[in-house]
């Protein structure tokens, strides 16, 4: 029902001059103007985002260091990449891919756990909302500063973990230093901004929460689980969906802690897909901006599996909206 | 409301509550607490192993004195400030008028350039890095701030595009129809009634991508290099090798570097808040 009006109303807009001829512009405006105030942002996204996509495909069948010339090479860097004929797939793009799942798998983790922190944190007494901002602080600090922070805190010797398990008996661990516990202690710090992140969309879904269902409900002697899976849950699905799509993306994202915490070590064990694309094309060995083109439209390609299912339920919302 | 208001269980339950909060967040903000510990420890506290108990001395100015004027810090802070406000005027400005283009008008693709601006908005950093990395080489752009400015202006405006096209289609649509059977120009529409509308909006999103902007550290890896051009969060790295194993400057130094984004959060916290979780209600 929206814009329907738009241009009839234009047509009955009394004209103070009726002789005087309009001017293609006048006459045209409800057509013209969206697109003449699109323009900008459609130049700035075409350039800088639309046109790359597309010369990253370009790129990733060269072979090409960043300064010469390019040479066709065709899907020799895929095959490369994933092996195809007789050769071994790339150990290194096994490693990451691998990685780049248990992120998505573990990340999600952020989820419930947002939501316990949300429920816990939904009431009302005092200093109530101090409680809530410090606990969703952390979102606001930088990666690299998170990871930093944690890093610190995994030491071996200086960190503040060793010194608390060494309390329960445990000996020291270095985290950051074990082939088969990195990538984990640095999804641990990932989880630690994300689960804040999905408090607040939580704790802003609960606040919207039809306390007449939720007294309904009471009634009926539905409590606890009960009511947070039948009654509260399905109230929460925006929120859901929101905190969902932010951490698929944050997790496919993943790229600043593992710079900062481990450079991809101990012995390359922590590298994922966006990590090892930036390695490949900027390494000191060389830049290999073919192959690494490669391993960022395997990503692309991984990522939009993804998006697809996020613009078409965005989509249906659009159409259940009008 | 859910859980169960506190105030109506047993007295015992409340008091629990009151003594597991503060526990529950000194837990939360473990990692950050120990490294505020760090950084106001002397030196002669890494040597003497006393790492995790109180500070020997309180040397808070001797080390944060040190960042300041013994480094590249206020230098990399500067240039992070003149990278993200110019950032967020020009992405908010940007956003603001396709958001008006596309949340008022009616017309053949609105829908498709909105997704295409969604979609943008979510495809990974590294398939754009070789080919703006060489745009900004080629417009001379690379390692100057204003190339970096350019690049995320046009990235953010994917996601800015989005909050502020969604925004504007819940505004009174009458207003606008009244305002043109008015007479009134379509950009006077958007200037004297639609932008007047949009302040929260506006402010919110100004916070937000302050934020990630202050906060990014890939694109400023891969577009800039050295004190002349780098922000702060590329800028630690050269200045965590310049203090190797001082755990209390180098925590001193990350601390300021995170600083001006939690001092905007806390400022404008429900702009903040409004802006992040814009959508997470229907």
């Amino acid at each position: 029902m929206r814009n329907e009006g738009g241009l009839m109303t234009y047509a009955t807009v009394p004209d103070t001059d009726p002789q005087k001829p309009r001017g293609w512009y006048k006459r045209n405006e409800i057509a013209v103007t969206p697109f003449l105030f699109l323009a900008p942002a459609i130049l700035f996204f075409a350039v800088c985002v639309i046109i790359p996509i597309a010369q990253s495909f370009w790129i990733s069948f060269h072979e090409w260091d960043g300064l010469g010339e390019a040479e066709w090479v065709g899907t020799a860097n895929y095959e490369r990449l994933l092996g195809i004929g007789d050769q071994p797939m790339d150990r290194k793009f096994e490693t990451s891919l691998w990685n780049n799942i248990k992120w998505l798998v573990l990340y999600l983790l952020a989820i419930p756990a947002g939501l316990f922190i949300a429920i816990f944190l939904n009431q009302t007494v005092r200093g109530i909302r101090i409680y809530k901002s410090l606990f969703f602080f952390p979102f606001v600090i930088s990666q690299v500063v998170v990871g930093l922070v944690f890093s610190w805190f995994y030491l071996p010797r200086e960190g503040l973990l060793n010194a608390l398990i060494g309390l329960f008996g445990f000996g020291p661990v270095n985290i950051l230093g074990d082939p088969s516990l990195a990538t984990y202690g640095i999804i641990a710090a990932g989880l630690w901004p994300q689960t804040a992140y999905c408090m607040i969309l939580y704790l802003t879904g609960l606040n919207a929460v039809d306390p007449e269902q939720v007294e309904a409900a009471r009634l009926d002697g539905a409590k606890g689980w009960r009511m947070l899976w039948y009654v509260i849950l399905p109230q929460l699905r925006p929120a859901t969906f929101i905190a969902f799509v932010v951490t698929i993306i944050g997790a496919l994202r993943s790229f600043d802690l593992i710079s900062v915490m481990t450079n991809g070590g101990p012995f390359g064990s922590t590298r994922v897909l966006s990590f090892y694309m930036f390695e490949e094309s900027l390494s000191e060995f060389g830049f290999r901006m073919g192959y690494g083109a490669a391993i960022a439209v395997v990503l692309f390609f991984l990522m939009l599996g993804f998006i697809v299912y996020f613009l078409w339920s965005m989509y249906r919302d659009e159409q259940g909206a009008r | 409301m859910f859980p169960t208001p506190i105030e109506k269980r047993p007295r015992s339950a409340q008091v629990g509550y009151q003594a597991v909060l503060p526990l529950a967040l000194i837990l939360w903000l473990l990692p950050l607490i120990a490294v505020a510990n760090f950084s106001i420890k002397p030196e002669a506290d890494f040597v003497n192993g006393n790492y995790w108990g109180m500070p020997s001395s309180f040397e808070l100015f001797s080390n944060y004195g040190r960042v300041f004027f013994e480094s590249n810090m206020p230098r990399y802070l500067l240039n992070s400030l003149l990278i993200t406000i110019p950032t967020v005027i020009g992405a908010v400005a940007l956003s603001a008028m396709a958001g008006f283009a596309l949340g008022v008008y009616r017309f053949k693709g609105n829908l498709l350039i909105f997704f295409i601006f969604i979609a943008g908005n979510f495809v990974p950093f590294q398939i754009l890095m070789v080919p703006v990395r060489d745009l900004t080489i080629d417009l001379n752009l690379y390692d100057t701030k204003t190339g970096l400015i350019l690049f995320q202006i046009a990235f953010q405006t994917g996601f800015c595009t989005l909050f502020m096209r969604n925004f504007i289609r819940a505004l009174p649509y009458p207003l606008i129809e009244a305002a043109r059977v008015e007479g009134v120009a379509e950009w006077r529409i958007f200037w004297f009634v639609v932008l007047p509308l949009m302040k929260p909006a506006l402010a919110a999103l100004a916070v937000l991508i302050f934020t990630f902007i202050w906060n990014d550290y890939f694109w400023a890896v891969v577009l800039t290099q050295g004190p002349d051009a780098q922000p702060v969060t590329a800028g630690i790295t050269e200045f965590n090798s310049q203090f190797r194993a001082a755990y209390h400057l180098m925590s001193a130094g990350s601390i300021v570097a995170a600083l001006p984004p939690v001092a905007m959060f806390f400022m404008m916290q429900k702009h903040f808040i409004a802006g992040l979780t814009l959508g997470a209600v229907k």
